[in-house]
């Protein structure tokens, strides 16, 4: 293995893990990306909570939605269930 | 049974993200959209255990994880006995005060195949000997993780890559085992069905399921785009014509007794408005070779079949 | 020494072990019957049920089930038992190396039977021979009294915060776990205090912390992930380490327990018999090492140069007091009670003439395998093996390198 990975005496033992998910970004993974029109948006949260990847936000402060490119993989569950059809899936 | 805890979907997005993003399910998960919508119902610490399967592998790949609570993966058929062994220990533990917290949830999730099939014994044991512990089945149908092999929870005359649809035998010839009925002839406390297009009421069965004294059994419909062979954005479309078909009706059974749940009540009272099981199947790869000359008989099985279950569900939750 | 106040009980070999289990403090029980094991479980539910411990027990429904949950209970911090034989150990097989693999300290006691089919409920090592690789320590016991010493000591050894493995502790079917003995027993106040509370090392998690090894809201630690060709091998070496630092930590914990109790048994790796000047030896694990005694004594008494090496600890294997302690041996007879199909020899015989390759002196090593599904081994046999060996001496010359001894032809 390369020598930037860890050798047997610097990691936990018993495989427990070291790196949170959140520094694997997956939005790489994505062709289609979801746009949100904020105009149209009515703040329901649907999208919220049908999001498999957790890859949407509620900014409280500024309440809206706010998409973490990071993360989304572009499946389209989100514009598919949004009822105000506020969420465009556009090619990257 | 009811539970107290009223909740929007800003409520939700307020509570921490358990289930961190970055993990690897694929794009559309339906499981992955069950568990979110799971860890939302939480009510206090809690402890997560995962039988081997597509959510066990997505969340923790090596050295990532995506959980924010504590969290063990053992084996594939053995998650019931995981929880069995963490309740336990909680509970000996707190009465010789080595524990923190007054009270810490269980919670097992396992999907179809560590379910109806590998997992069964370890939970019929576990829920006989009445553990304290939330059992999560995230049913997508087949054994998803090791490539869409057919499992006890695979529907009849759906493709798999172990029940391909044949020129001589179209799919899965056997039937989806009744695993609720299963769990509820068990005399737990509580058991229900979900699917994750009604979040309201999974969440809230989740939050009854952690909630309740001794064991209970959630059954999540969880849609694969892979497995099932449909476009990523239709998982929650078809999660919720399961339920507007009839053929994952929604119901729950506290302390045996069932009642239908409100999506399939409506149905219950409005018979017109249940829709033909065509419109679940056609969108769904799985069934393609349903819909041809020499096979398309299948469907009205399927939809006898369909009703049928339907109204002995009817008859036990008295509406009949 | 300080040799503390015992007391002088009458027990089988399983509820030396029951009872050892009971002053051990254990958090959770959880076990399923199987003869000839059964009677620990039964001895233990009845201290559960008339208040005696403060234990859980769950009474599982399968072998399978009993060391998941003490499993997944010893990773949410509890101290942990579970007894097997047989069948259910072999049903167990799969999650052996989660338990290990997942660094859990459960202890668990192997009443040796033989392995189906036929079905056979006597005495053998076939059971946890082939459990060897698992990652498990692994200690063999002669009577019930260090059936009833070695249960202590296996908790105090697998929780060590340098080893955390699992550990196994084997009787012989009936020969002890069935048969009674006079057993000296600590008090409970003694036990207690040797077995401490478990300690939980630290490790460091996802959230960058340093945090308990345990399941626990307060700070979250995942464990049992998917873990591939990038890691998965050093996680494997880690277990390796912990293996060879068990050496140490046995013989350590053997000797404070010696200290206490005035029992030793060897050097709690290896046990040997009257060997310091001996030309030929037996080497055998369990219960055959006392009849084994009893005719070296006789040879002796005619003038023979006869020992006994008993190997206690299995795994880790002594390999290096095992050398030292025989290299001066002219003859060795390793007695195995369970075959390895095919092999040339049986699982004790591989190791030790291989350990032996590497002595300078290259003692004449020859295996015998003996006793399967029960069957008695007499001293009439064992002075067979040994009267073999006088012959190897003698000749120079071995005849038979491996061979079955007491089977009918």
């Amino acid at each position: 293995m390369t020598s930037k990975q860890k050798g047997w005496k610097e990691i936990p033992i018993a495989g427990v893990c070291w790196t949170p998910t959140t520094e694997y970004l997956t939005g790489d993974w994505r062709t289609f990306k979801p746009v949100p029109d904020l105009q149209k948006c009515n703040k329901c949260l649907l999208c919220y909570v049908y999001c498999p990847d957790g890859a949407i936000e509620w900014k409280r402060e500024a309440e809206k939605i706010e998409f973490n490119y990071n993360y989304c993989k572009g499946c389209g569950i989100c514009a598919n269930e949004c009822r105000q059809e506020a969420i465009k899936m556009v090619r990257e | 049974m009811s539970s107290e805890w009223k909740f929007t979907t800003k409520d939700l997005a307020e509570k921490p993200e358990l289930l961190m993003p970055g993990h690897r399910a694929c794009a559309g998960c339906g499981p992955a959209v069950v568990y979110r919508q799971i860890l939302k119902a939480t009510r206090g610490p809690i402890i997560a255990t995962n039988a081997t399967g597509c959510m066990e592998v997505v969340t923790t790949i090596y050295p990532y994880t995506a959980w924010r609570i504590p969290w063990i993966h053992t084996a594939f058929e053995n998650v019931a006995a995981n929880a069995a062994g963490i309740e336990t220990a909680l509970k000996v533990m707190k009465r010789k005060g080595h524990l923190k917290h007054d009270h810490i949830d269980v919670i097992a999730f396992a999907g179809d195949g560590g379910t109806y099939d590998i997992g069964l014994q370890a939970l019929s044991g576990a829920v006989e000997r009445g553990h304290d512990f939330l059992y999560v089945l995230y049913d997508n149908e087949a054994y998803m993780n090791t490539g869409i092999q057919r499992s006890g929870g695979t529907p009849h005359c759906a493709s798999t890559t172990t029940s391909p649809a044949g020129r001589v035998i179209p799919g899965k010839p056997e039937y989806k085992k009744p695993i609720a009925d299963i769990m509820v002839a068990h005399g737990i406390p509580y058991v229900a069905a979900a699917s994750p297009a009604y979040w309201r009421d999974l969440i809230t069965k989740a939050r009854k399921g952690l909630e309740v004294k001794g064991p209970a059994f959630l059954h999540a419909l969880a849609p694969c785009p892979r497995g099932w062979r449909y476009d990523t954005s239709k998982t929650i479309e078809i999660a919720r014509l399961a339920v507007e078909t009839c053929v994952f009706p929604l119901w729950e059974a506290v302390d045996g007794e069932h009642s239908l749940s409100a999506p399939s009540k409506v149905i219950a009272l409005k018979p017109e408005r249940k829709k033909p099981v065509r419109e679940y199947l056609k969108n769904q790869g799985r069934f393609r070779h349903l819909f041809t000359p020499e096979f398309e008989h299948i469907i009205d099985e399927i939809e006898h079949i369909v009703d049928r279950r339907w109204k002995l569900l009817l008859k036990k939750c008295g509406m009949a | 020494m300080t040799v503390v106040k015992q007391k002088l009980l009458a027990l089988s070999g399983d509820e030396a072990v029951a009872y050892a289990v009971k002053q051990s403090d254990v958090d959770v029980v959880a076990a399923y019957p199987i003869t000839p094991q059964t009677i620990i479980v039964e001895k233990f539910s009845e201290y559960v049920h008339n208040g005696e411990v403060d234990t859980e027990f769950i009474c599982v429904e399968s072998e399978h089930s009993a060391l998941t949950a003490c499993l997944a209970a010893a990773a949410t911090g509890a101290r942990t038992f579970t007894a097997s034989a047989s069948a259910g150990l072999a049903l167990m097989h799969e999650i052996l190396y989660v338990t290990s693999g997942c660094r859990a300290p459960v202890v668990m006691t192997i009443v040796n039977r033989a392995l189906s089919a036929p079905i056979n409920i006597h005495c053998d090592h076939a059971d946890s021979m082939v459990e060897r690789d698992a990652s498990w320590i692994q200690i063999y016991v002669e009577n019930s009294q260090e059936a009833y010493d070695s249960t202590i000591q296996a908790f105090k050894i697998a929780e060590h915060p340098d080893i955390l493995l699992p550990a196994m502790v084997m009787l012989d079917a009936f020969f002890l776990s069935h048969t009674l003995e006079s057993v000296n027993v600590l008090l409970d106040a003694t036990v207690r205090e040797f077995v401490g509370t478990r300690k939980i090392p630290l490790v460091r998690s996802h959230e960058g912390k340093l945090v308990p090894f345990k399941l626990d809201p307060k700070n979250p630690v995942t464990m049992g992930p998917l873990d591939l060709y990038d890691y998965y091998f050093e996680h494997k070496k880690q277990q390796e380490e912990a293996m060879q630092r068990a050496l140490q930590t046995i013989k350590q914990v053997h000797d404070e327990y010696g200290e206490i109790s005035g029992r030793r048994y060897g050097n709690g790796l290896i046990d040997p018999y009257r060997l310091e000047d001996a030309d030929i030896a037996a080497i055998c694990v369990g219960s055959t090492a006392g009849t084994t005694k009893v005719v070296v004594d006789q040879l002796r008494a005619k003038g023979v140069k006869a020992g006994l090496l008993r190997l206690r600890t299995y795994r880790p294997f002594p390999s290096q007091d095992l050398r030292e302690a025989l290299e001066n041996v002219k003859a060795i007879a390793v007695m195995d009670r369970s075959n390895s199909f095919g092999a040339y020899g049986g699982p004790i015989f591989h190791e030790v003439r291989h350990v032996l390759y590497d002595a300078p002196t290259r003692p004449q090593v020859v295996n015998y395998i003996y006793g399967l599904g029960g069957r008695d081994m007499p001293q009439t046999l064992i002075h067979e093996i040994y009267k073999d060996l006088q012959k190897i001496v003698k000749t120079k010359r071995v005849e038979k390198p491996v061979q079955f001894i007491g089977v009918r032809e």
